[in-house]
This record gives structure tokens, C-alpha cells and sequence, in this order.
């Protein structure tokens, strides 16, 4: 049946339409606008200060941040932690969500009391930090992985996924001498790909974007991460004197720090169209069972 | 092959240690990651009844019992801190909780599938961006040189100021983007709460004549009640955090006064210029309990609430 529609309707459709697209450019044009700046020249920033198109090509502030080697070590620093924190986070998550998921496990429910009241209650900033200190990892790339390696969300995310796997299909494994670890290899994990794929990226996104553990537990600058550099730039007014003392005359530090932030967030606009997909699923898996 | 066996009782404890007994050493990693990195922290509490010296280690340091909180409960800055956190959670509150339900019931309301998958798929890449970057968009965007506000201002005859680090506008900046950046992806759960709306509804509501509006008042706002209150409860039982990393990249010396939070004065007490580790941990301490006491309570309410469906 086809129901026919009012002038109200259409009032309301034009509605929708002229908000949803002030939505989309209030989001994208922060992000245009830098990669604007990070191209144009000064004066034309100045001038036109709303600038929705570049004047131009110029690449001198791209050249200025690649000037001395802090960008590329930060750069190095980021793909490390980024690489070896998701494969250990992986590991410690898929075996806590594994063993949490079997149910006739003695002392599941006192295992999950411990790890999820961690959510719930902690020793904080400064007692983690002598933690961390103690255990020799200050101004190591290892404070930057070890103290955040596992989300209890996503643990307790991988372990929903694991329980809807028919545990007999481990007792079957086992009566046919597969042992535990040779069951999860061989059998739940190719079961479990698109769980793994969510929860991964989950925690690559994460440690790409952190810089809150290099802020307190870093302080040589050589092995800052990307997002840490930025920060200081950000946050150092002259950064011309303090970072690049050779600065050649007539890039402006507005024009510097655009190229800056362009360089720290490409790599994730270029990956987001590919694994936004996979968030949502993971939002959803969640919320459906916490 | 495979012989049958007579197992003994299945569910037997001893039973099932046998057969489980390789999942412990399996979770012997897990569970040593949370004593050191989750459980001995709490154990370093007791910090904040002592008068911690870094060169005494922890165990050496003198007891002082209350003296840290009696210090802090008198302090003026912790008092405005308390303070600068449940205005900005208020704030964040009172404009960031609606306006993804708005967002969500207007995009179900949108005719045109392409297009609004394409404003949904665009309305969360800022959840995606770190602080850092989403902090240098606000810092390139109010530039008093070559910002795009400052060229507003400037077009109405105005002068443009240095506004990340005037104290007037920076809870508005912090509120500002802290929607920008999580409106789209708070939106995701009302959207899919949305779309399992029974379709009939509608039609049903559309032959009586029901408009838009009506639509959207009688049978998409109960529809979604239930994910509404859940988070609704969430929210508050997160009161005292305010993003530390959205703070810290946002604020200065000159913004102080209405910046700081808890978190970060335990940040810039305990670990920045002060130095005064013991303080730290007992204003940390006081959030954590009073945190933990808001999530019991408020888990508590949603299972009166919801009949046993409590936020875990």
C-alpha cells in the first residue's frame, strides 16, 4: 500500500536532509581545513583565514617536518608499539577470553570477578607509575605496551564470541587427544575470525593514538610516539626555536603545525573506510552482552 | 577406534579439574599481568597514608594516617578541581547526552539509503583520531592568525583573540568537541536500537493518520526507552571522568582555574613540578571510591529498573 505524502512530509524529509549534511561538513571540515593550511601559504591563511582551497602547492612546511629525524624516529616509535602491543595484547586477551569462556571451568566466576573489578576500581596514576618504575620500564618502549596490554572490555568482548563456540565441540577435540592449546590453535581460532579482526583493530587504533602512557612514562624525546610529538608541537608556541632551530624563513608555525597533525592522522583516515565496519560490529557484540 | 570409556560423573569438581587443569597454566599470564599491573597499584595505595619518599621505597616511608586527605580536603585547588570536573561532566551531560539521540531518530527519519549511510560512516572517523590530533584541529581552528573563527571574527569587525587561552571560552571548547568527536559513534547504539523497531508500527501509526512527529514521539521514543535509560545510567556513573586526554591537550597554565580536574591535578600533584606523590594517590584514591561506590548504586538501580539486566 502506498501511502501518500503530505506537504508536512516533505517539510520534515528537507529537514532531515539540510541537517544531516550541516552534520557532514561540520565533521569533515576540520579535517580539510588543516590539510588546506598544511599546503597554503601564510598570507593566504591570513587573508582568507576561512579558506575552503589551498593557494597553491606549497610543500615547505612537509619539508620542515622532515627536516631533522624527530618525525621519522617518532614515526618508527609509533609502528613498534603499535605492532608488538597488538600482538601481545592479542595473545594475553584471546587466552584470558578463552579460559573465561569455558564453562565448566572451576573458578570462572572468580576469575571474572577478578578481572572485571579492575574496571571498576584501581590504584590509579601514581601507584601504576612506581609499578611501572619499578619494574625498570621508564623511558623504555616497553611502559608504552606492557601496563596497558589488556583491555578487560575487549577480553570480556572475545570471551562472549568464544562462548557462542559449543563447548562440546572441545570435549569432542579432547576425547580425540587434542590438547587445549592444540584446540584453540586449530579449531576456535580459524572459528573465530571476525571476532579477532574486530578486537584487533580495537587494539591497534588504541596504541596508534595513545599518547598518554608516553606522556608520564617517556621522557627522552627519541622515543616519543608520533601522537606525543604532535602534542608538544601543538603546545609549544615558538616551536620554530625549540624543535627546528635551522627553520627556514617564511614557514609560519601555523602553516608547520597543519603539516604536523596531516602527517599524524593520514595513516588513520586512510585505514578508517576499511575498519569502520569491523567497530561497529565490535560495538554491537558488546552491547549486547556485557 | 577411540574406545569407549566410562567417564566417571562429568560434573564432578575432580572431574573437571582433570580435564580443565592446562586452562590454568593457560591463564597464568593473564592473571600475572593483572596482579602486577592492576592489583599491586591498588596494594600501592597505602601510599597515600604515608609520606612517601622516593629514596625509602614504599615500605619505609612513614605512616601518616589522614594527614594527605586533611591536606587535600583543605586545599583550594582540589575543591576547584572537584568543581571544574562536575561542571564539565555536567555540561557534557546536559548537551553530549541528547543530542546522539537526535542525531540518531533524524538519520532514521532521512529518505535516501546512500546518503545516509555515507553521513553515518562520516559521523564517527572523529572517534577514530586521537586527542592529539583532534586537539590540534581546535587549536588550527581558533588560531587567533590564520583560524577560521578568527576570520569570522575578523569579517564582523572584530579582533580575534587567543581563545584557547582565555578561561571564558574553554569549558565551551571542551564541550564543542567533545560532541564533534563522539556524537556519531554514541549514535551507533540508538541507530541499531532504532532499526529493530517493529516496521508495522509505523505503518499502522501512518494509516491512522499519525504525522511525523507523532511517529517519532509514540513509537520510535518508547521504542528506544530501554537503551536510553541503560546509558542514561552509564553516564552517570561516570560523573567524575571527564577525558583526561582531551584536557590535557587543551589546557594551559593560563586556563587552569576552569580546566583542571581531578584527574588532571592528581597528574600535575603527583607526577608534574609539585611532585608530591602521597597527595596524588589520595586524591586519586577519593575519585576511585567515590567512582566505585557511583557504578554499585547506579548498577543497582538499572536492576530495579530493567528486572535483573544490570549493566553487567
Amino acid at each position: 500500500m502506498k501511502i501518500k505524502k503530505t506537504m508536512g512530509d516533505h517539510a520534515f524529509n528537507a529537514i532531515t536532509y539540510i541537517v544531516m549534511t550541516f552534520v557532514l561538513v561540520v565533521t569533515l571540515y576540520p579535517f580539510w581545513y588543516v590539510v588546506v593550511g598544511s599546503v597554503s601559504s601564510m598570507a593566504h591563511l591570513i587573508k582568507n583565514g576561512f579558506v575552503l582551497w589551498p593557494d597553491g602547492l606549497h610543500l615547505d612546511a612537509y619539508e620542515q617536518v622532515f627536516r631533522n629525524d624527530l618525525v621519522p624516529v617518532a614515526y618508527r616509535n609509533t609502528l613498534i608499539v603499535t605492532l608488538g602491543g597488538t600482538a601481545l595484547s592479542m595473545l594475553l586477551t584471546i587466552l584470558g577470553g578463552f579460559v573465561l569462556s569455558l564453562k565448566k571451568l572451576p573458578g570462572r566466576v572468580f576469575f571474572t570477578f577478578f578481572f572485571v573489578f579492575t574496571m571498576m576500581f584501581g590504584g590509579g596514576l601514581v601507584p601504576t607509575f612506581l609499578v611501572v618504575s619499578r619494574l625498570g620500564m621508564i623511558d623504555t618502549l616497553f611502559a608504552l605496551i606492557v601496563p596497558g596490554a589488556i583491555s578487560t572490555y575487549n577480553m570480556i568482548l572475545m570471551r562472549n564470541f568464544f562462548e557462542s563456540v559449543p563447548e562440546s565441540l572441545y570435549e569432542a577435540a579432547s576425547i580425540d587427544g587434542e590438547t587445549l592449546p592444540g584446540y584453540v590453535f586449530h579449531i576456535l581460532l580459524p572459528l573465530s575470525g571476525a571476532a579477532i579482526a574486530t578486537i584487533t583493530l580495537f587494539y591497534a587504533v588504541g596504541y596508534w593514538n595513545d599518547y598518554f602512557s608516553s606522556i608520564i612514562y617517556i621522557r627522552n624525546n627519541r622515543l616519543w610516539p608520533m601522537q606525543t610529538v604532535l602534542r608538544q608541537v601543538l603546545q609549544t608556541a615558538q616551536m620554530n626555536n625549540m624543535m627546528y632551530d635551522d627553520a627556514k624563513k617564511g614557514v609560519a608555525p601555523e602553516t608547520l603545525k597543519d603539516a604536523m597533525i596531516v602527517v599524524t592522522m593520514i595513516p588513520i583516515l586512510c585505514v578508517y573506510p576499511f575498519v569502520q565496519k569491523h567497530f561497529v560490529k565490535g560495538v554491537m557484540i558488546g552491547s549486547i552482552k556485557g | 577406534m577411540v574406545a569407549q570409556r566410562k567417564l566417571p560423573s562429568r560434573e564432578s569438581l575432580s572431574y573437571r579439574f582433570r580435564q580443565y587443569w592446562p586452562a590454568y597454566i593457560l591463564l597464568l599470564p593473564v592473571v600475572a599481568w593483572y596482579i602486577i599491573f592492576c592489583y599491586a597499584p591498588m596494594g600501592g595505595l597505602v601510599i597515600a597514608f604515608k609520606k612517601y619518599s622516593v629514596l625509602a621505597g614504599i615500605g619505609a616511608s612513614p605512616w601518616i594516617g589522614l594527614k594527605n586527605f586533611e591536606k587535600l580536603f583543605t586545599s583550594q585547588a582540589f575543591y576547584q578541581a572537584i568543581k571544574n570536573t562536575l561542571i564539565l561532566s555536567g555540561l557534557n551531560f546536559v548537551f553530549g547526552f541528547p543530542l546522539p539521540i537526535i542525531f540518531a531518530i533524524l538519520l532514521n527519519e532521512m529518505p535516501g539509503v546512500k546518503y545516509k549511510k555515507v553521513v553515518q560512516t562520516v559521523s564517527y572517523l572523529p572517534h577514530f583520531i586521537s586527542w592529539s590530533v583532534a586537539g590540534g584541529l581546535v587549536y588550527m581552528l581558533l588560531s587567533p592568525s590564520t583560524g577560521a573563527i578568527a576570520a569570522v571574527v575578523r569579517a564582523m569587525g572584530g579582533t580575534p583573540q587567543n581563545y584557547i587561552g582565555i578561561s571564558r571560552y574553554f569549558r565551551p571548547i571542551v564541550v564543542v568537541s567533545d560532541i564533534w568527536k563522539s556524537i556519531g559513534w554514541s549514535a551507533i547504539i540508538y541507530i541499531a536500537a532504532i532499526t529493530s523497531v517493529d516496521e508495522e508500527l509505523y505503518e499502522a501509526a501512518t494509516i491512522d493518520g499519525a504525522g511525523r512527529f507523532a511517529r517519532i514521539w509514540h513509537i520510535t521514543l518508547p521504542g528506544i526507552r530501554g537503551i536510553i535509560s541503560i546509558q542514561l545510567i552509564l553516564t552517570v556513573s561516570k560523573i567524575l571522568n571527564v577525558s583526561f586526554n582531551q584536557i590535557f591537550v587543551l589546557i594551559s597554565d593560563l586556563t587552569l582555574d576552569v580546566g583542571e580536574t581531578i584527574d588532571y591535578y592528581v597528574y600535575r600533584v603527583g607526577l608534574g613540578s609539585t611532585n608530591n606523590m602521597s597527595l596524588a594517590t589520595a586524591s586519586g584514591m577519593f575519585k576511585s571510591v567515590i567512582g566505585l561506590v557511583l557504578i554499585v548504586v547506579t548498577n543497582y538501580i538499572s536492576h530495579k529498573l530493567t528486572d535483573g539486566e544490570g549493566i553487567w
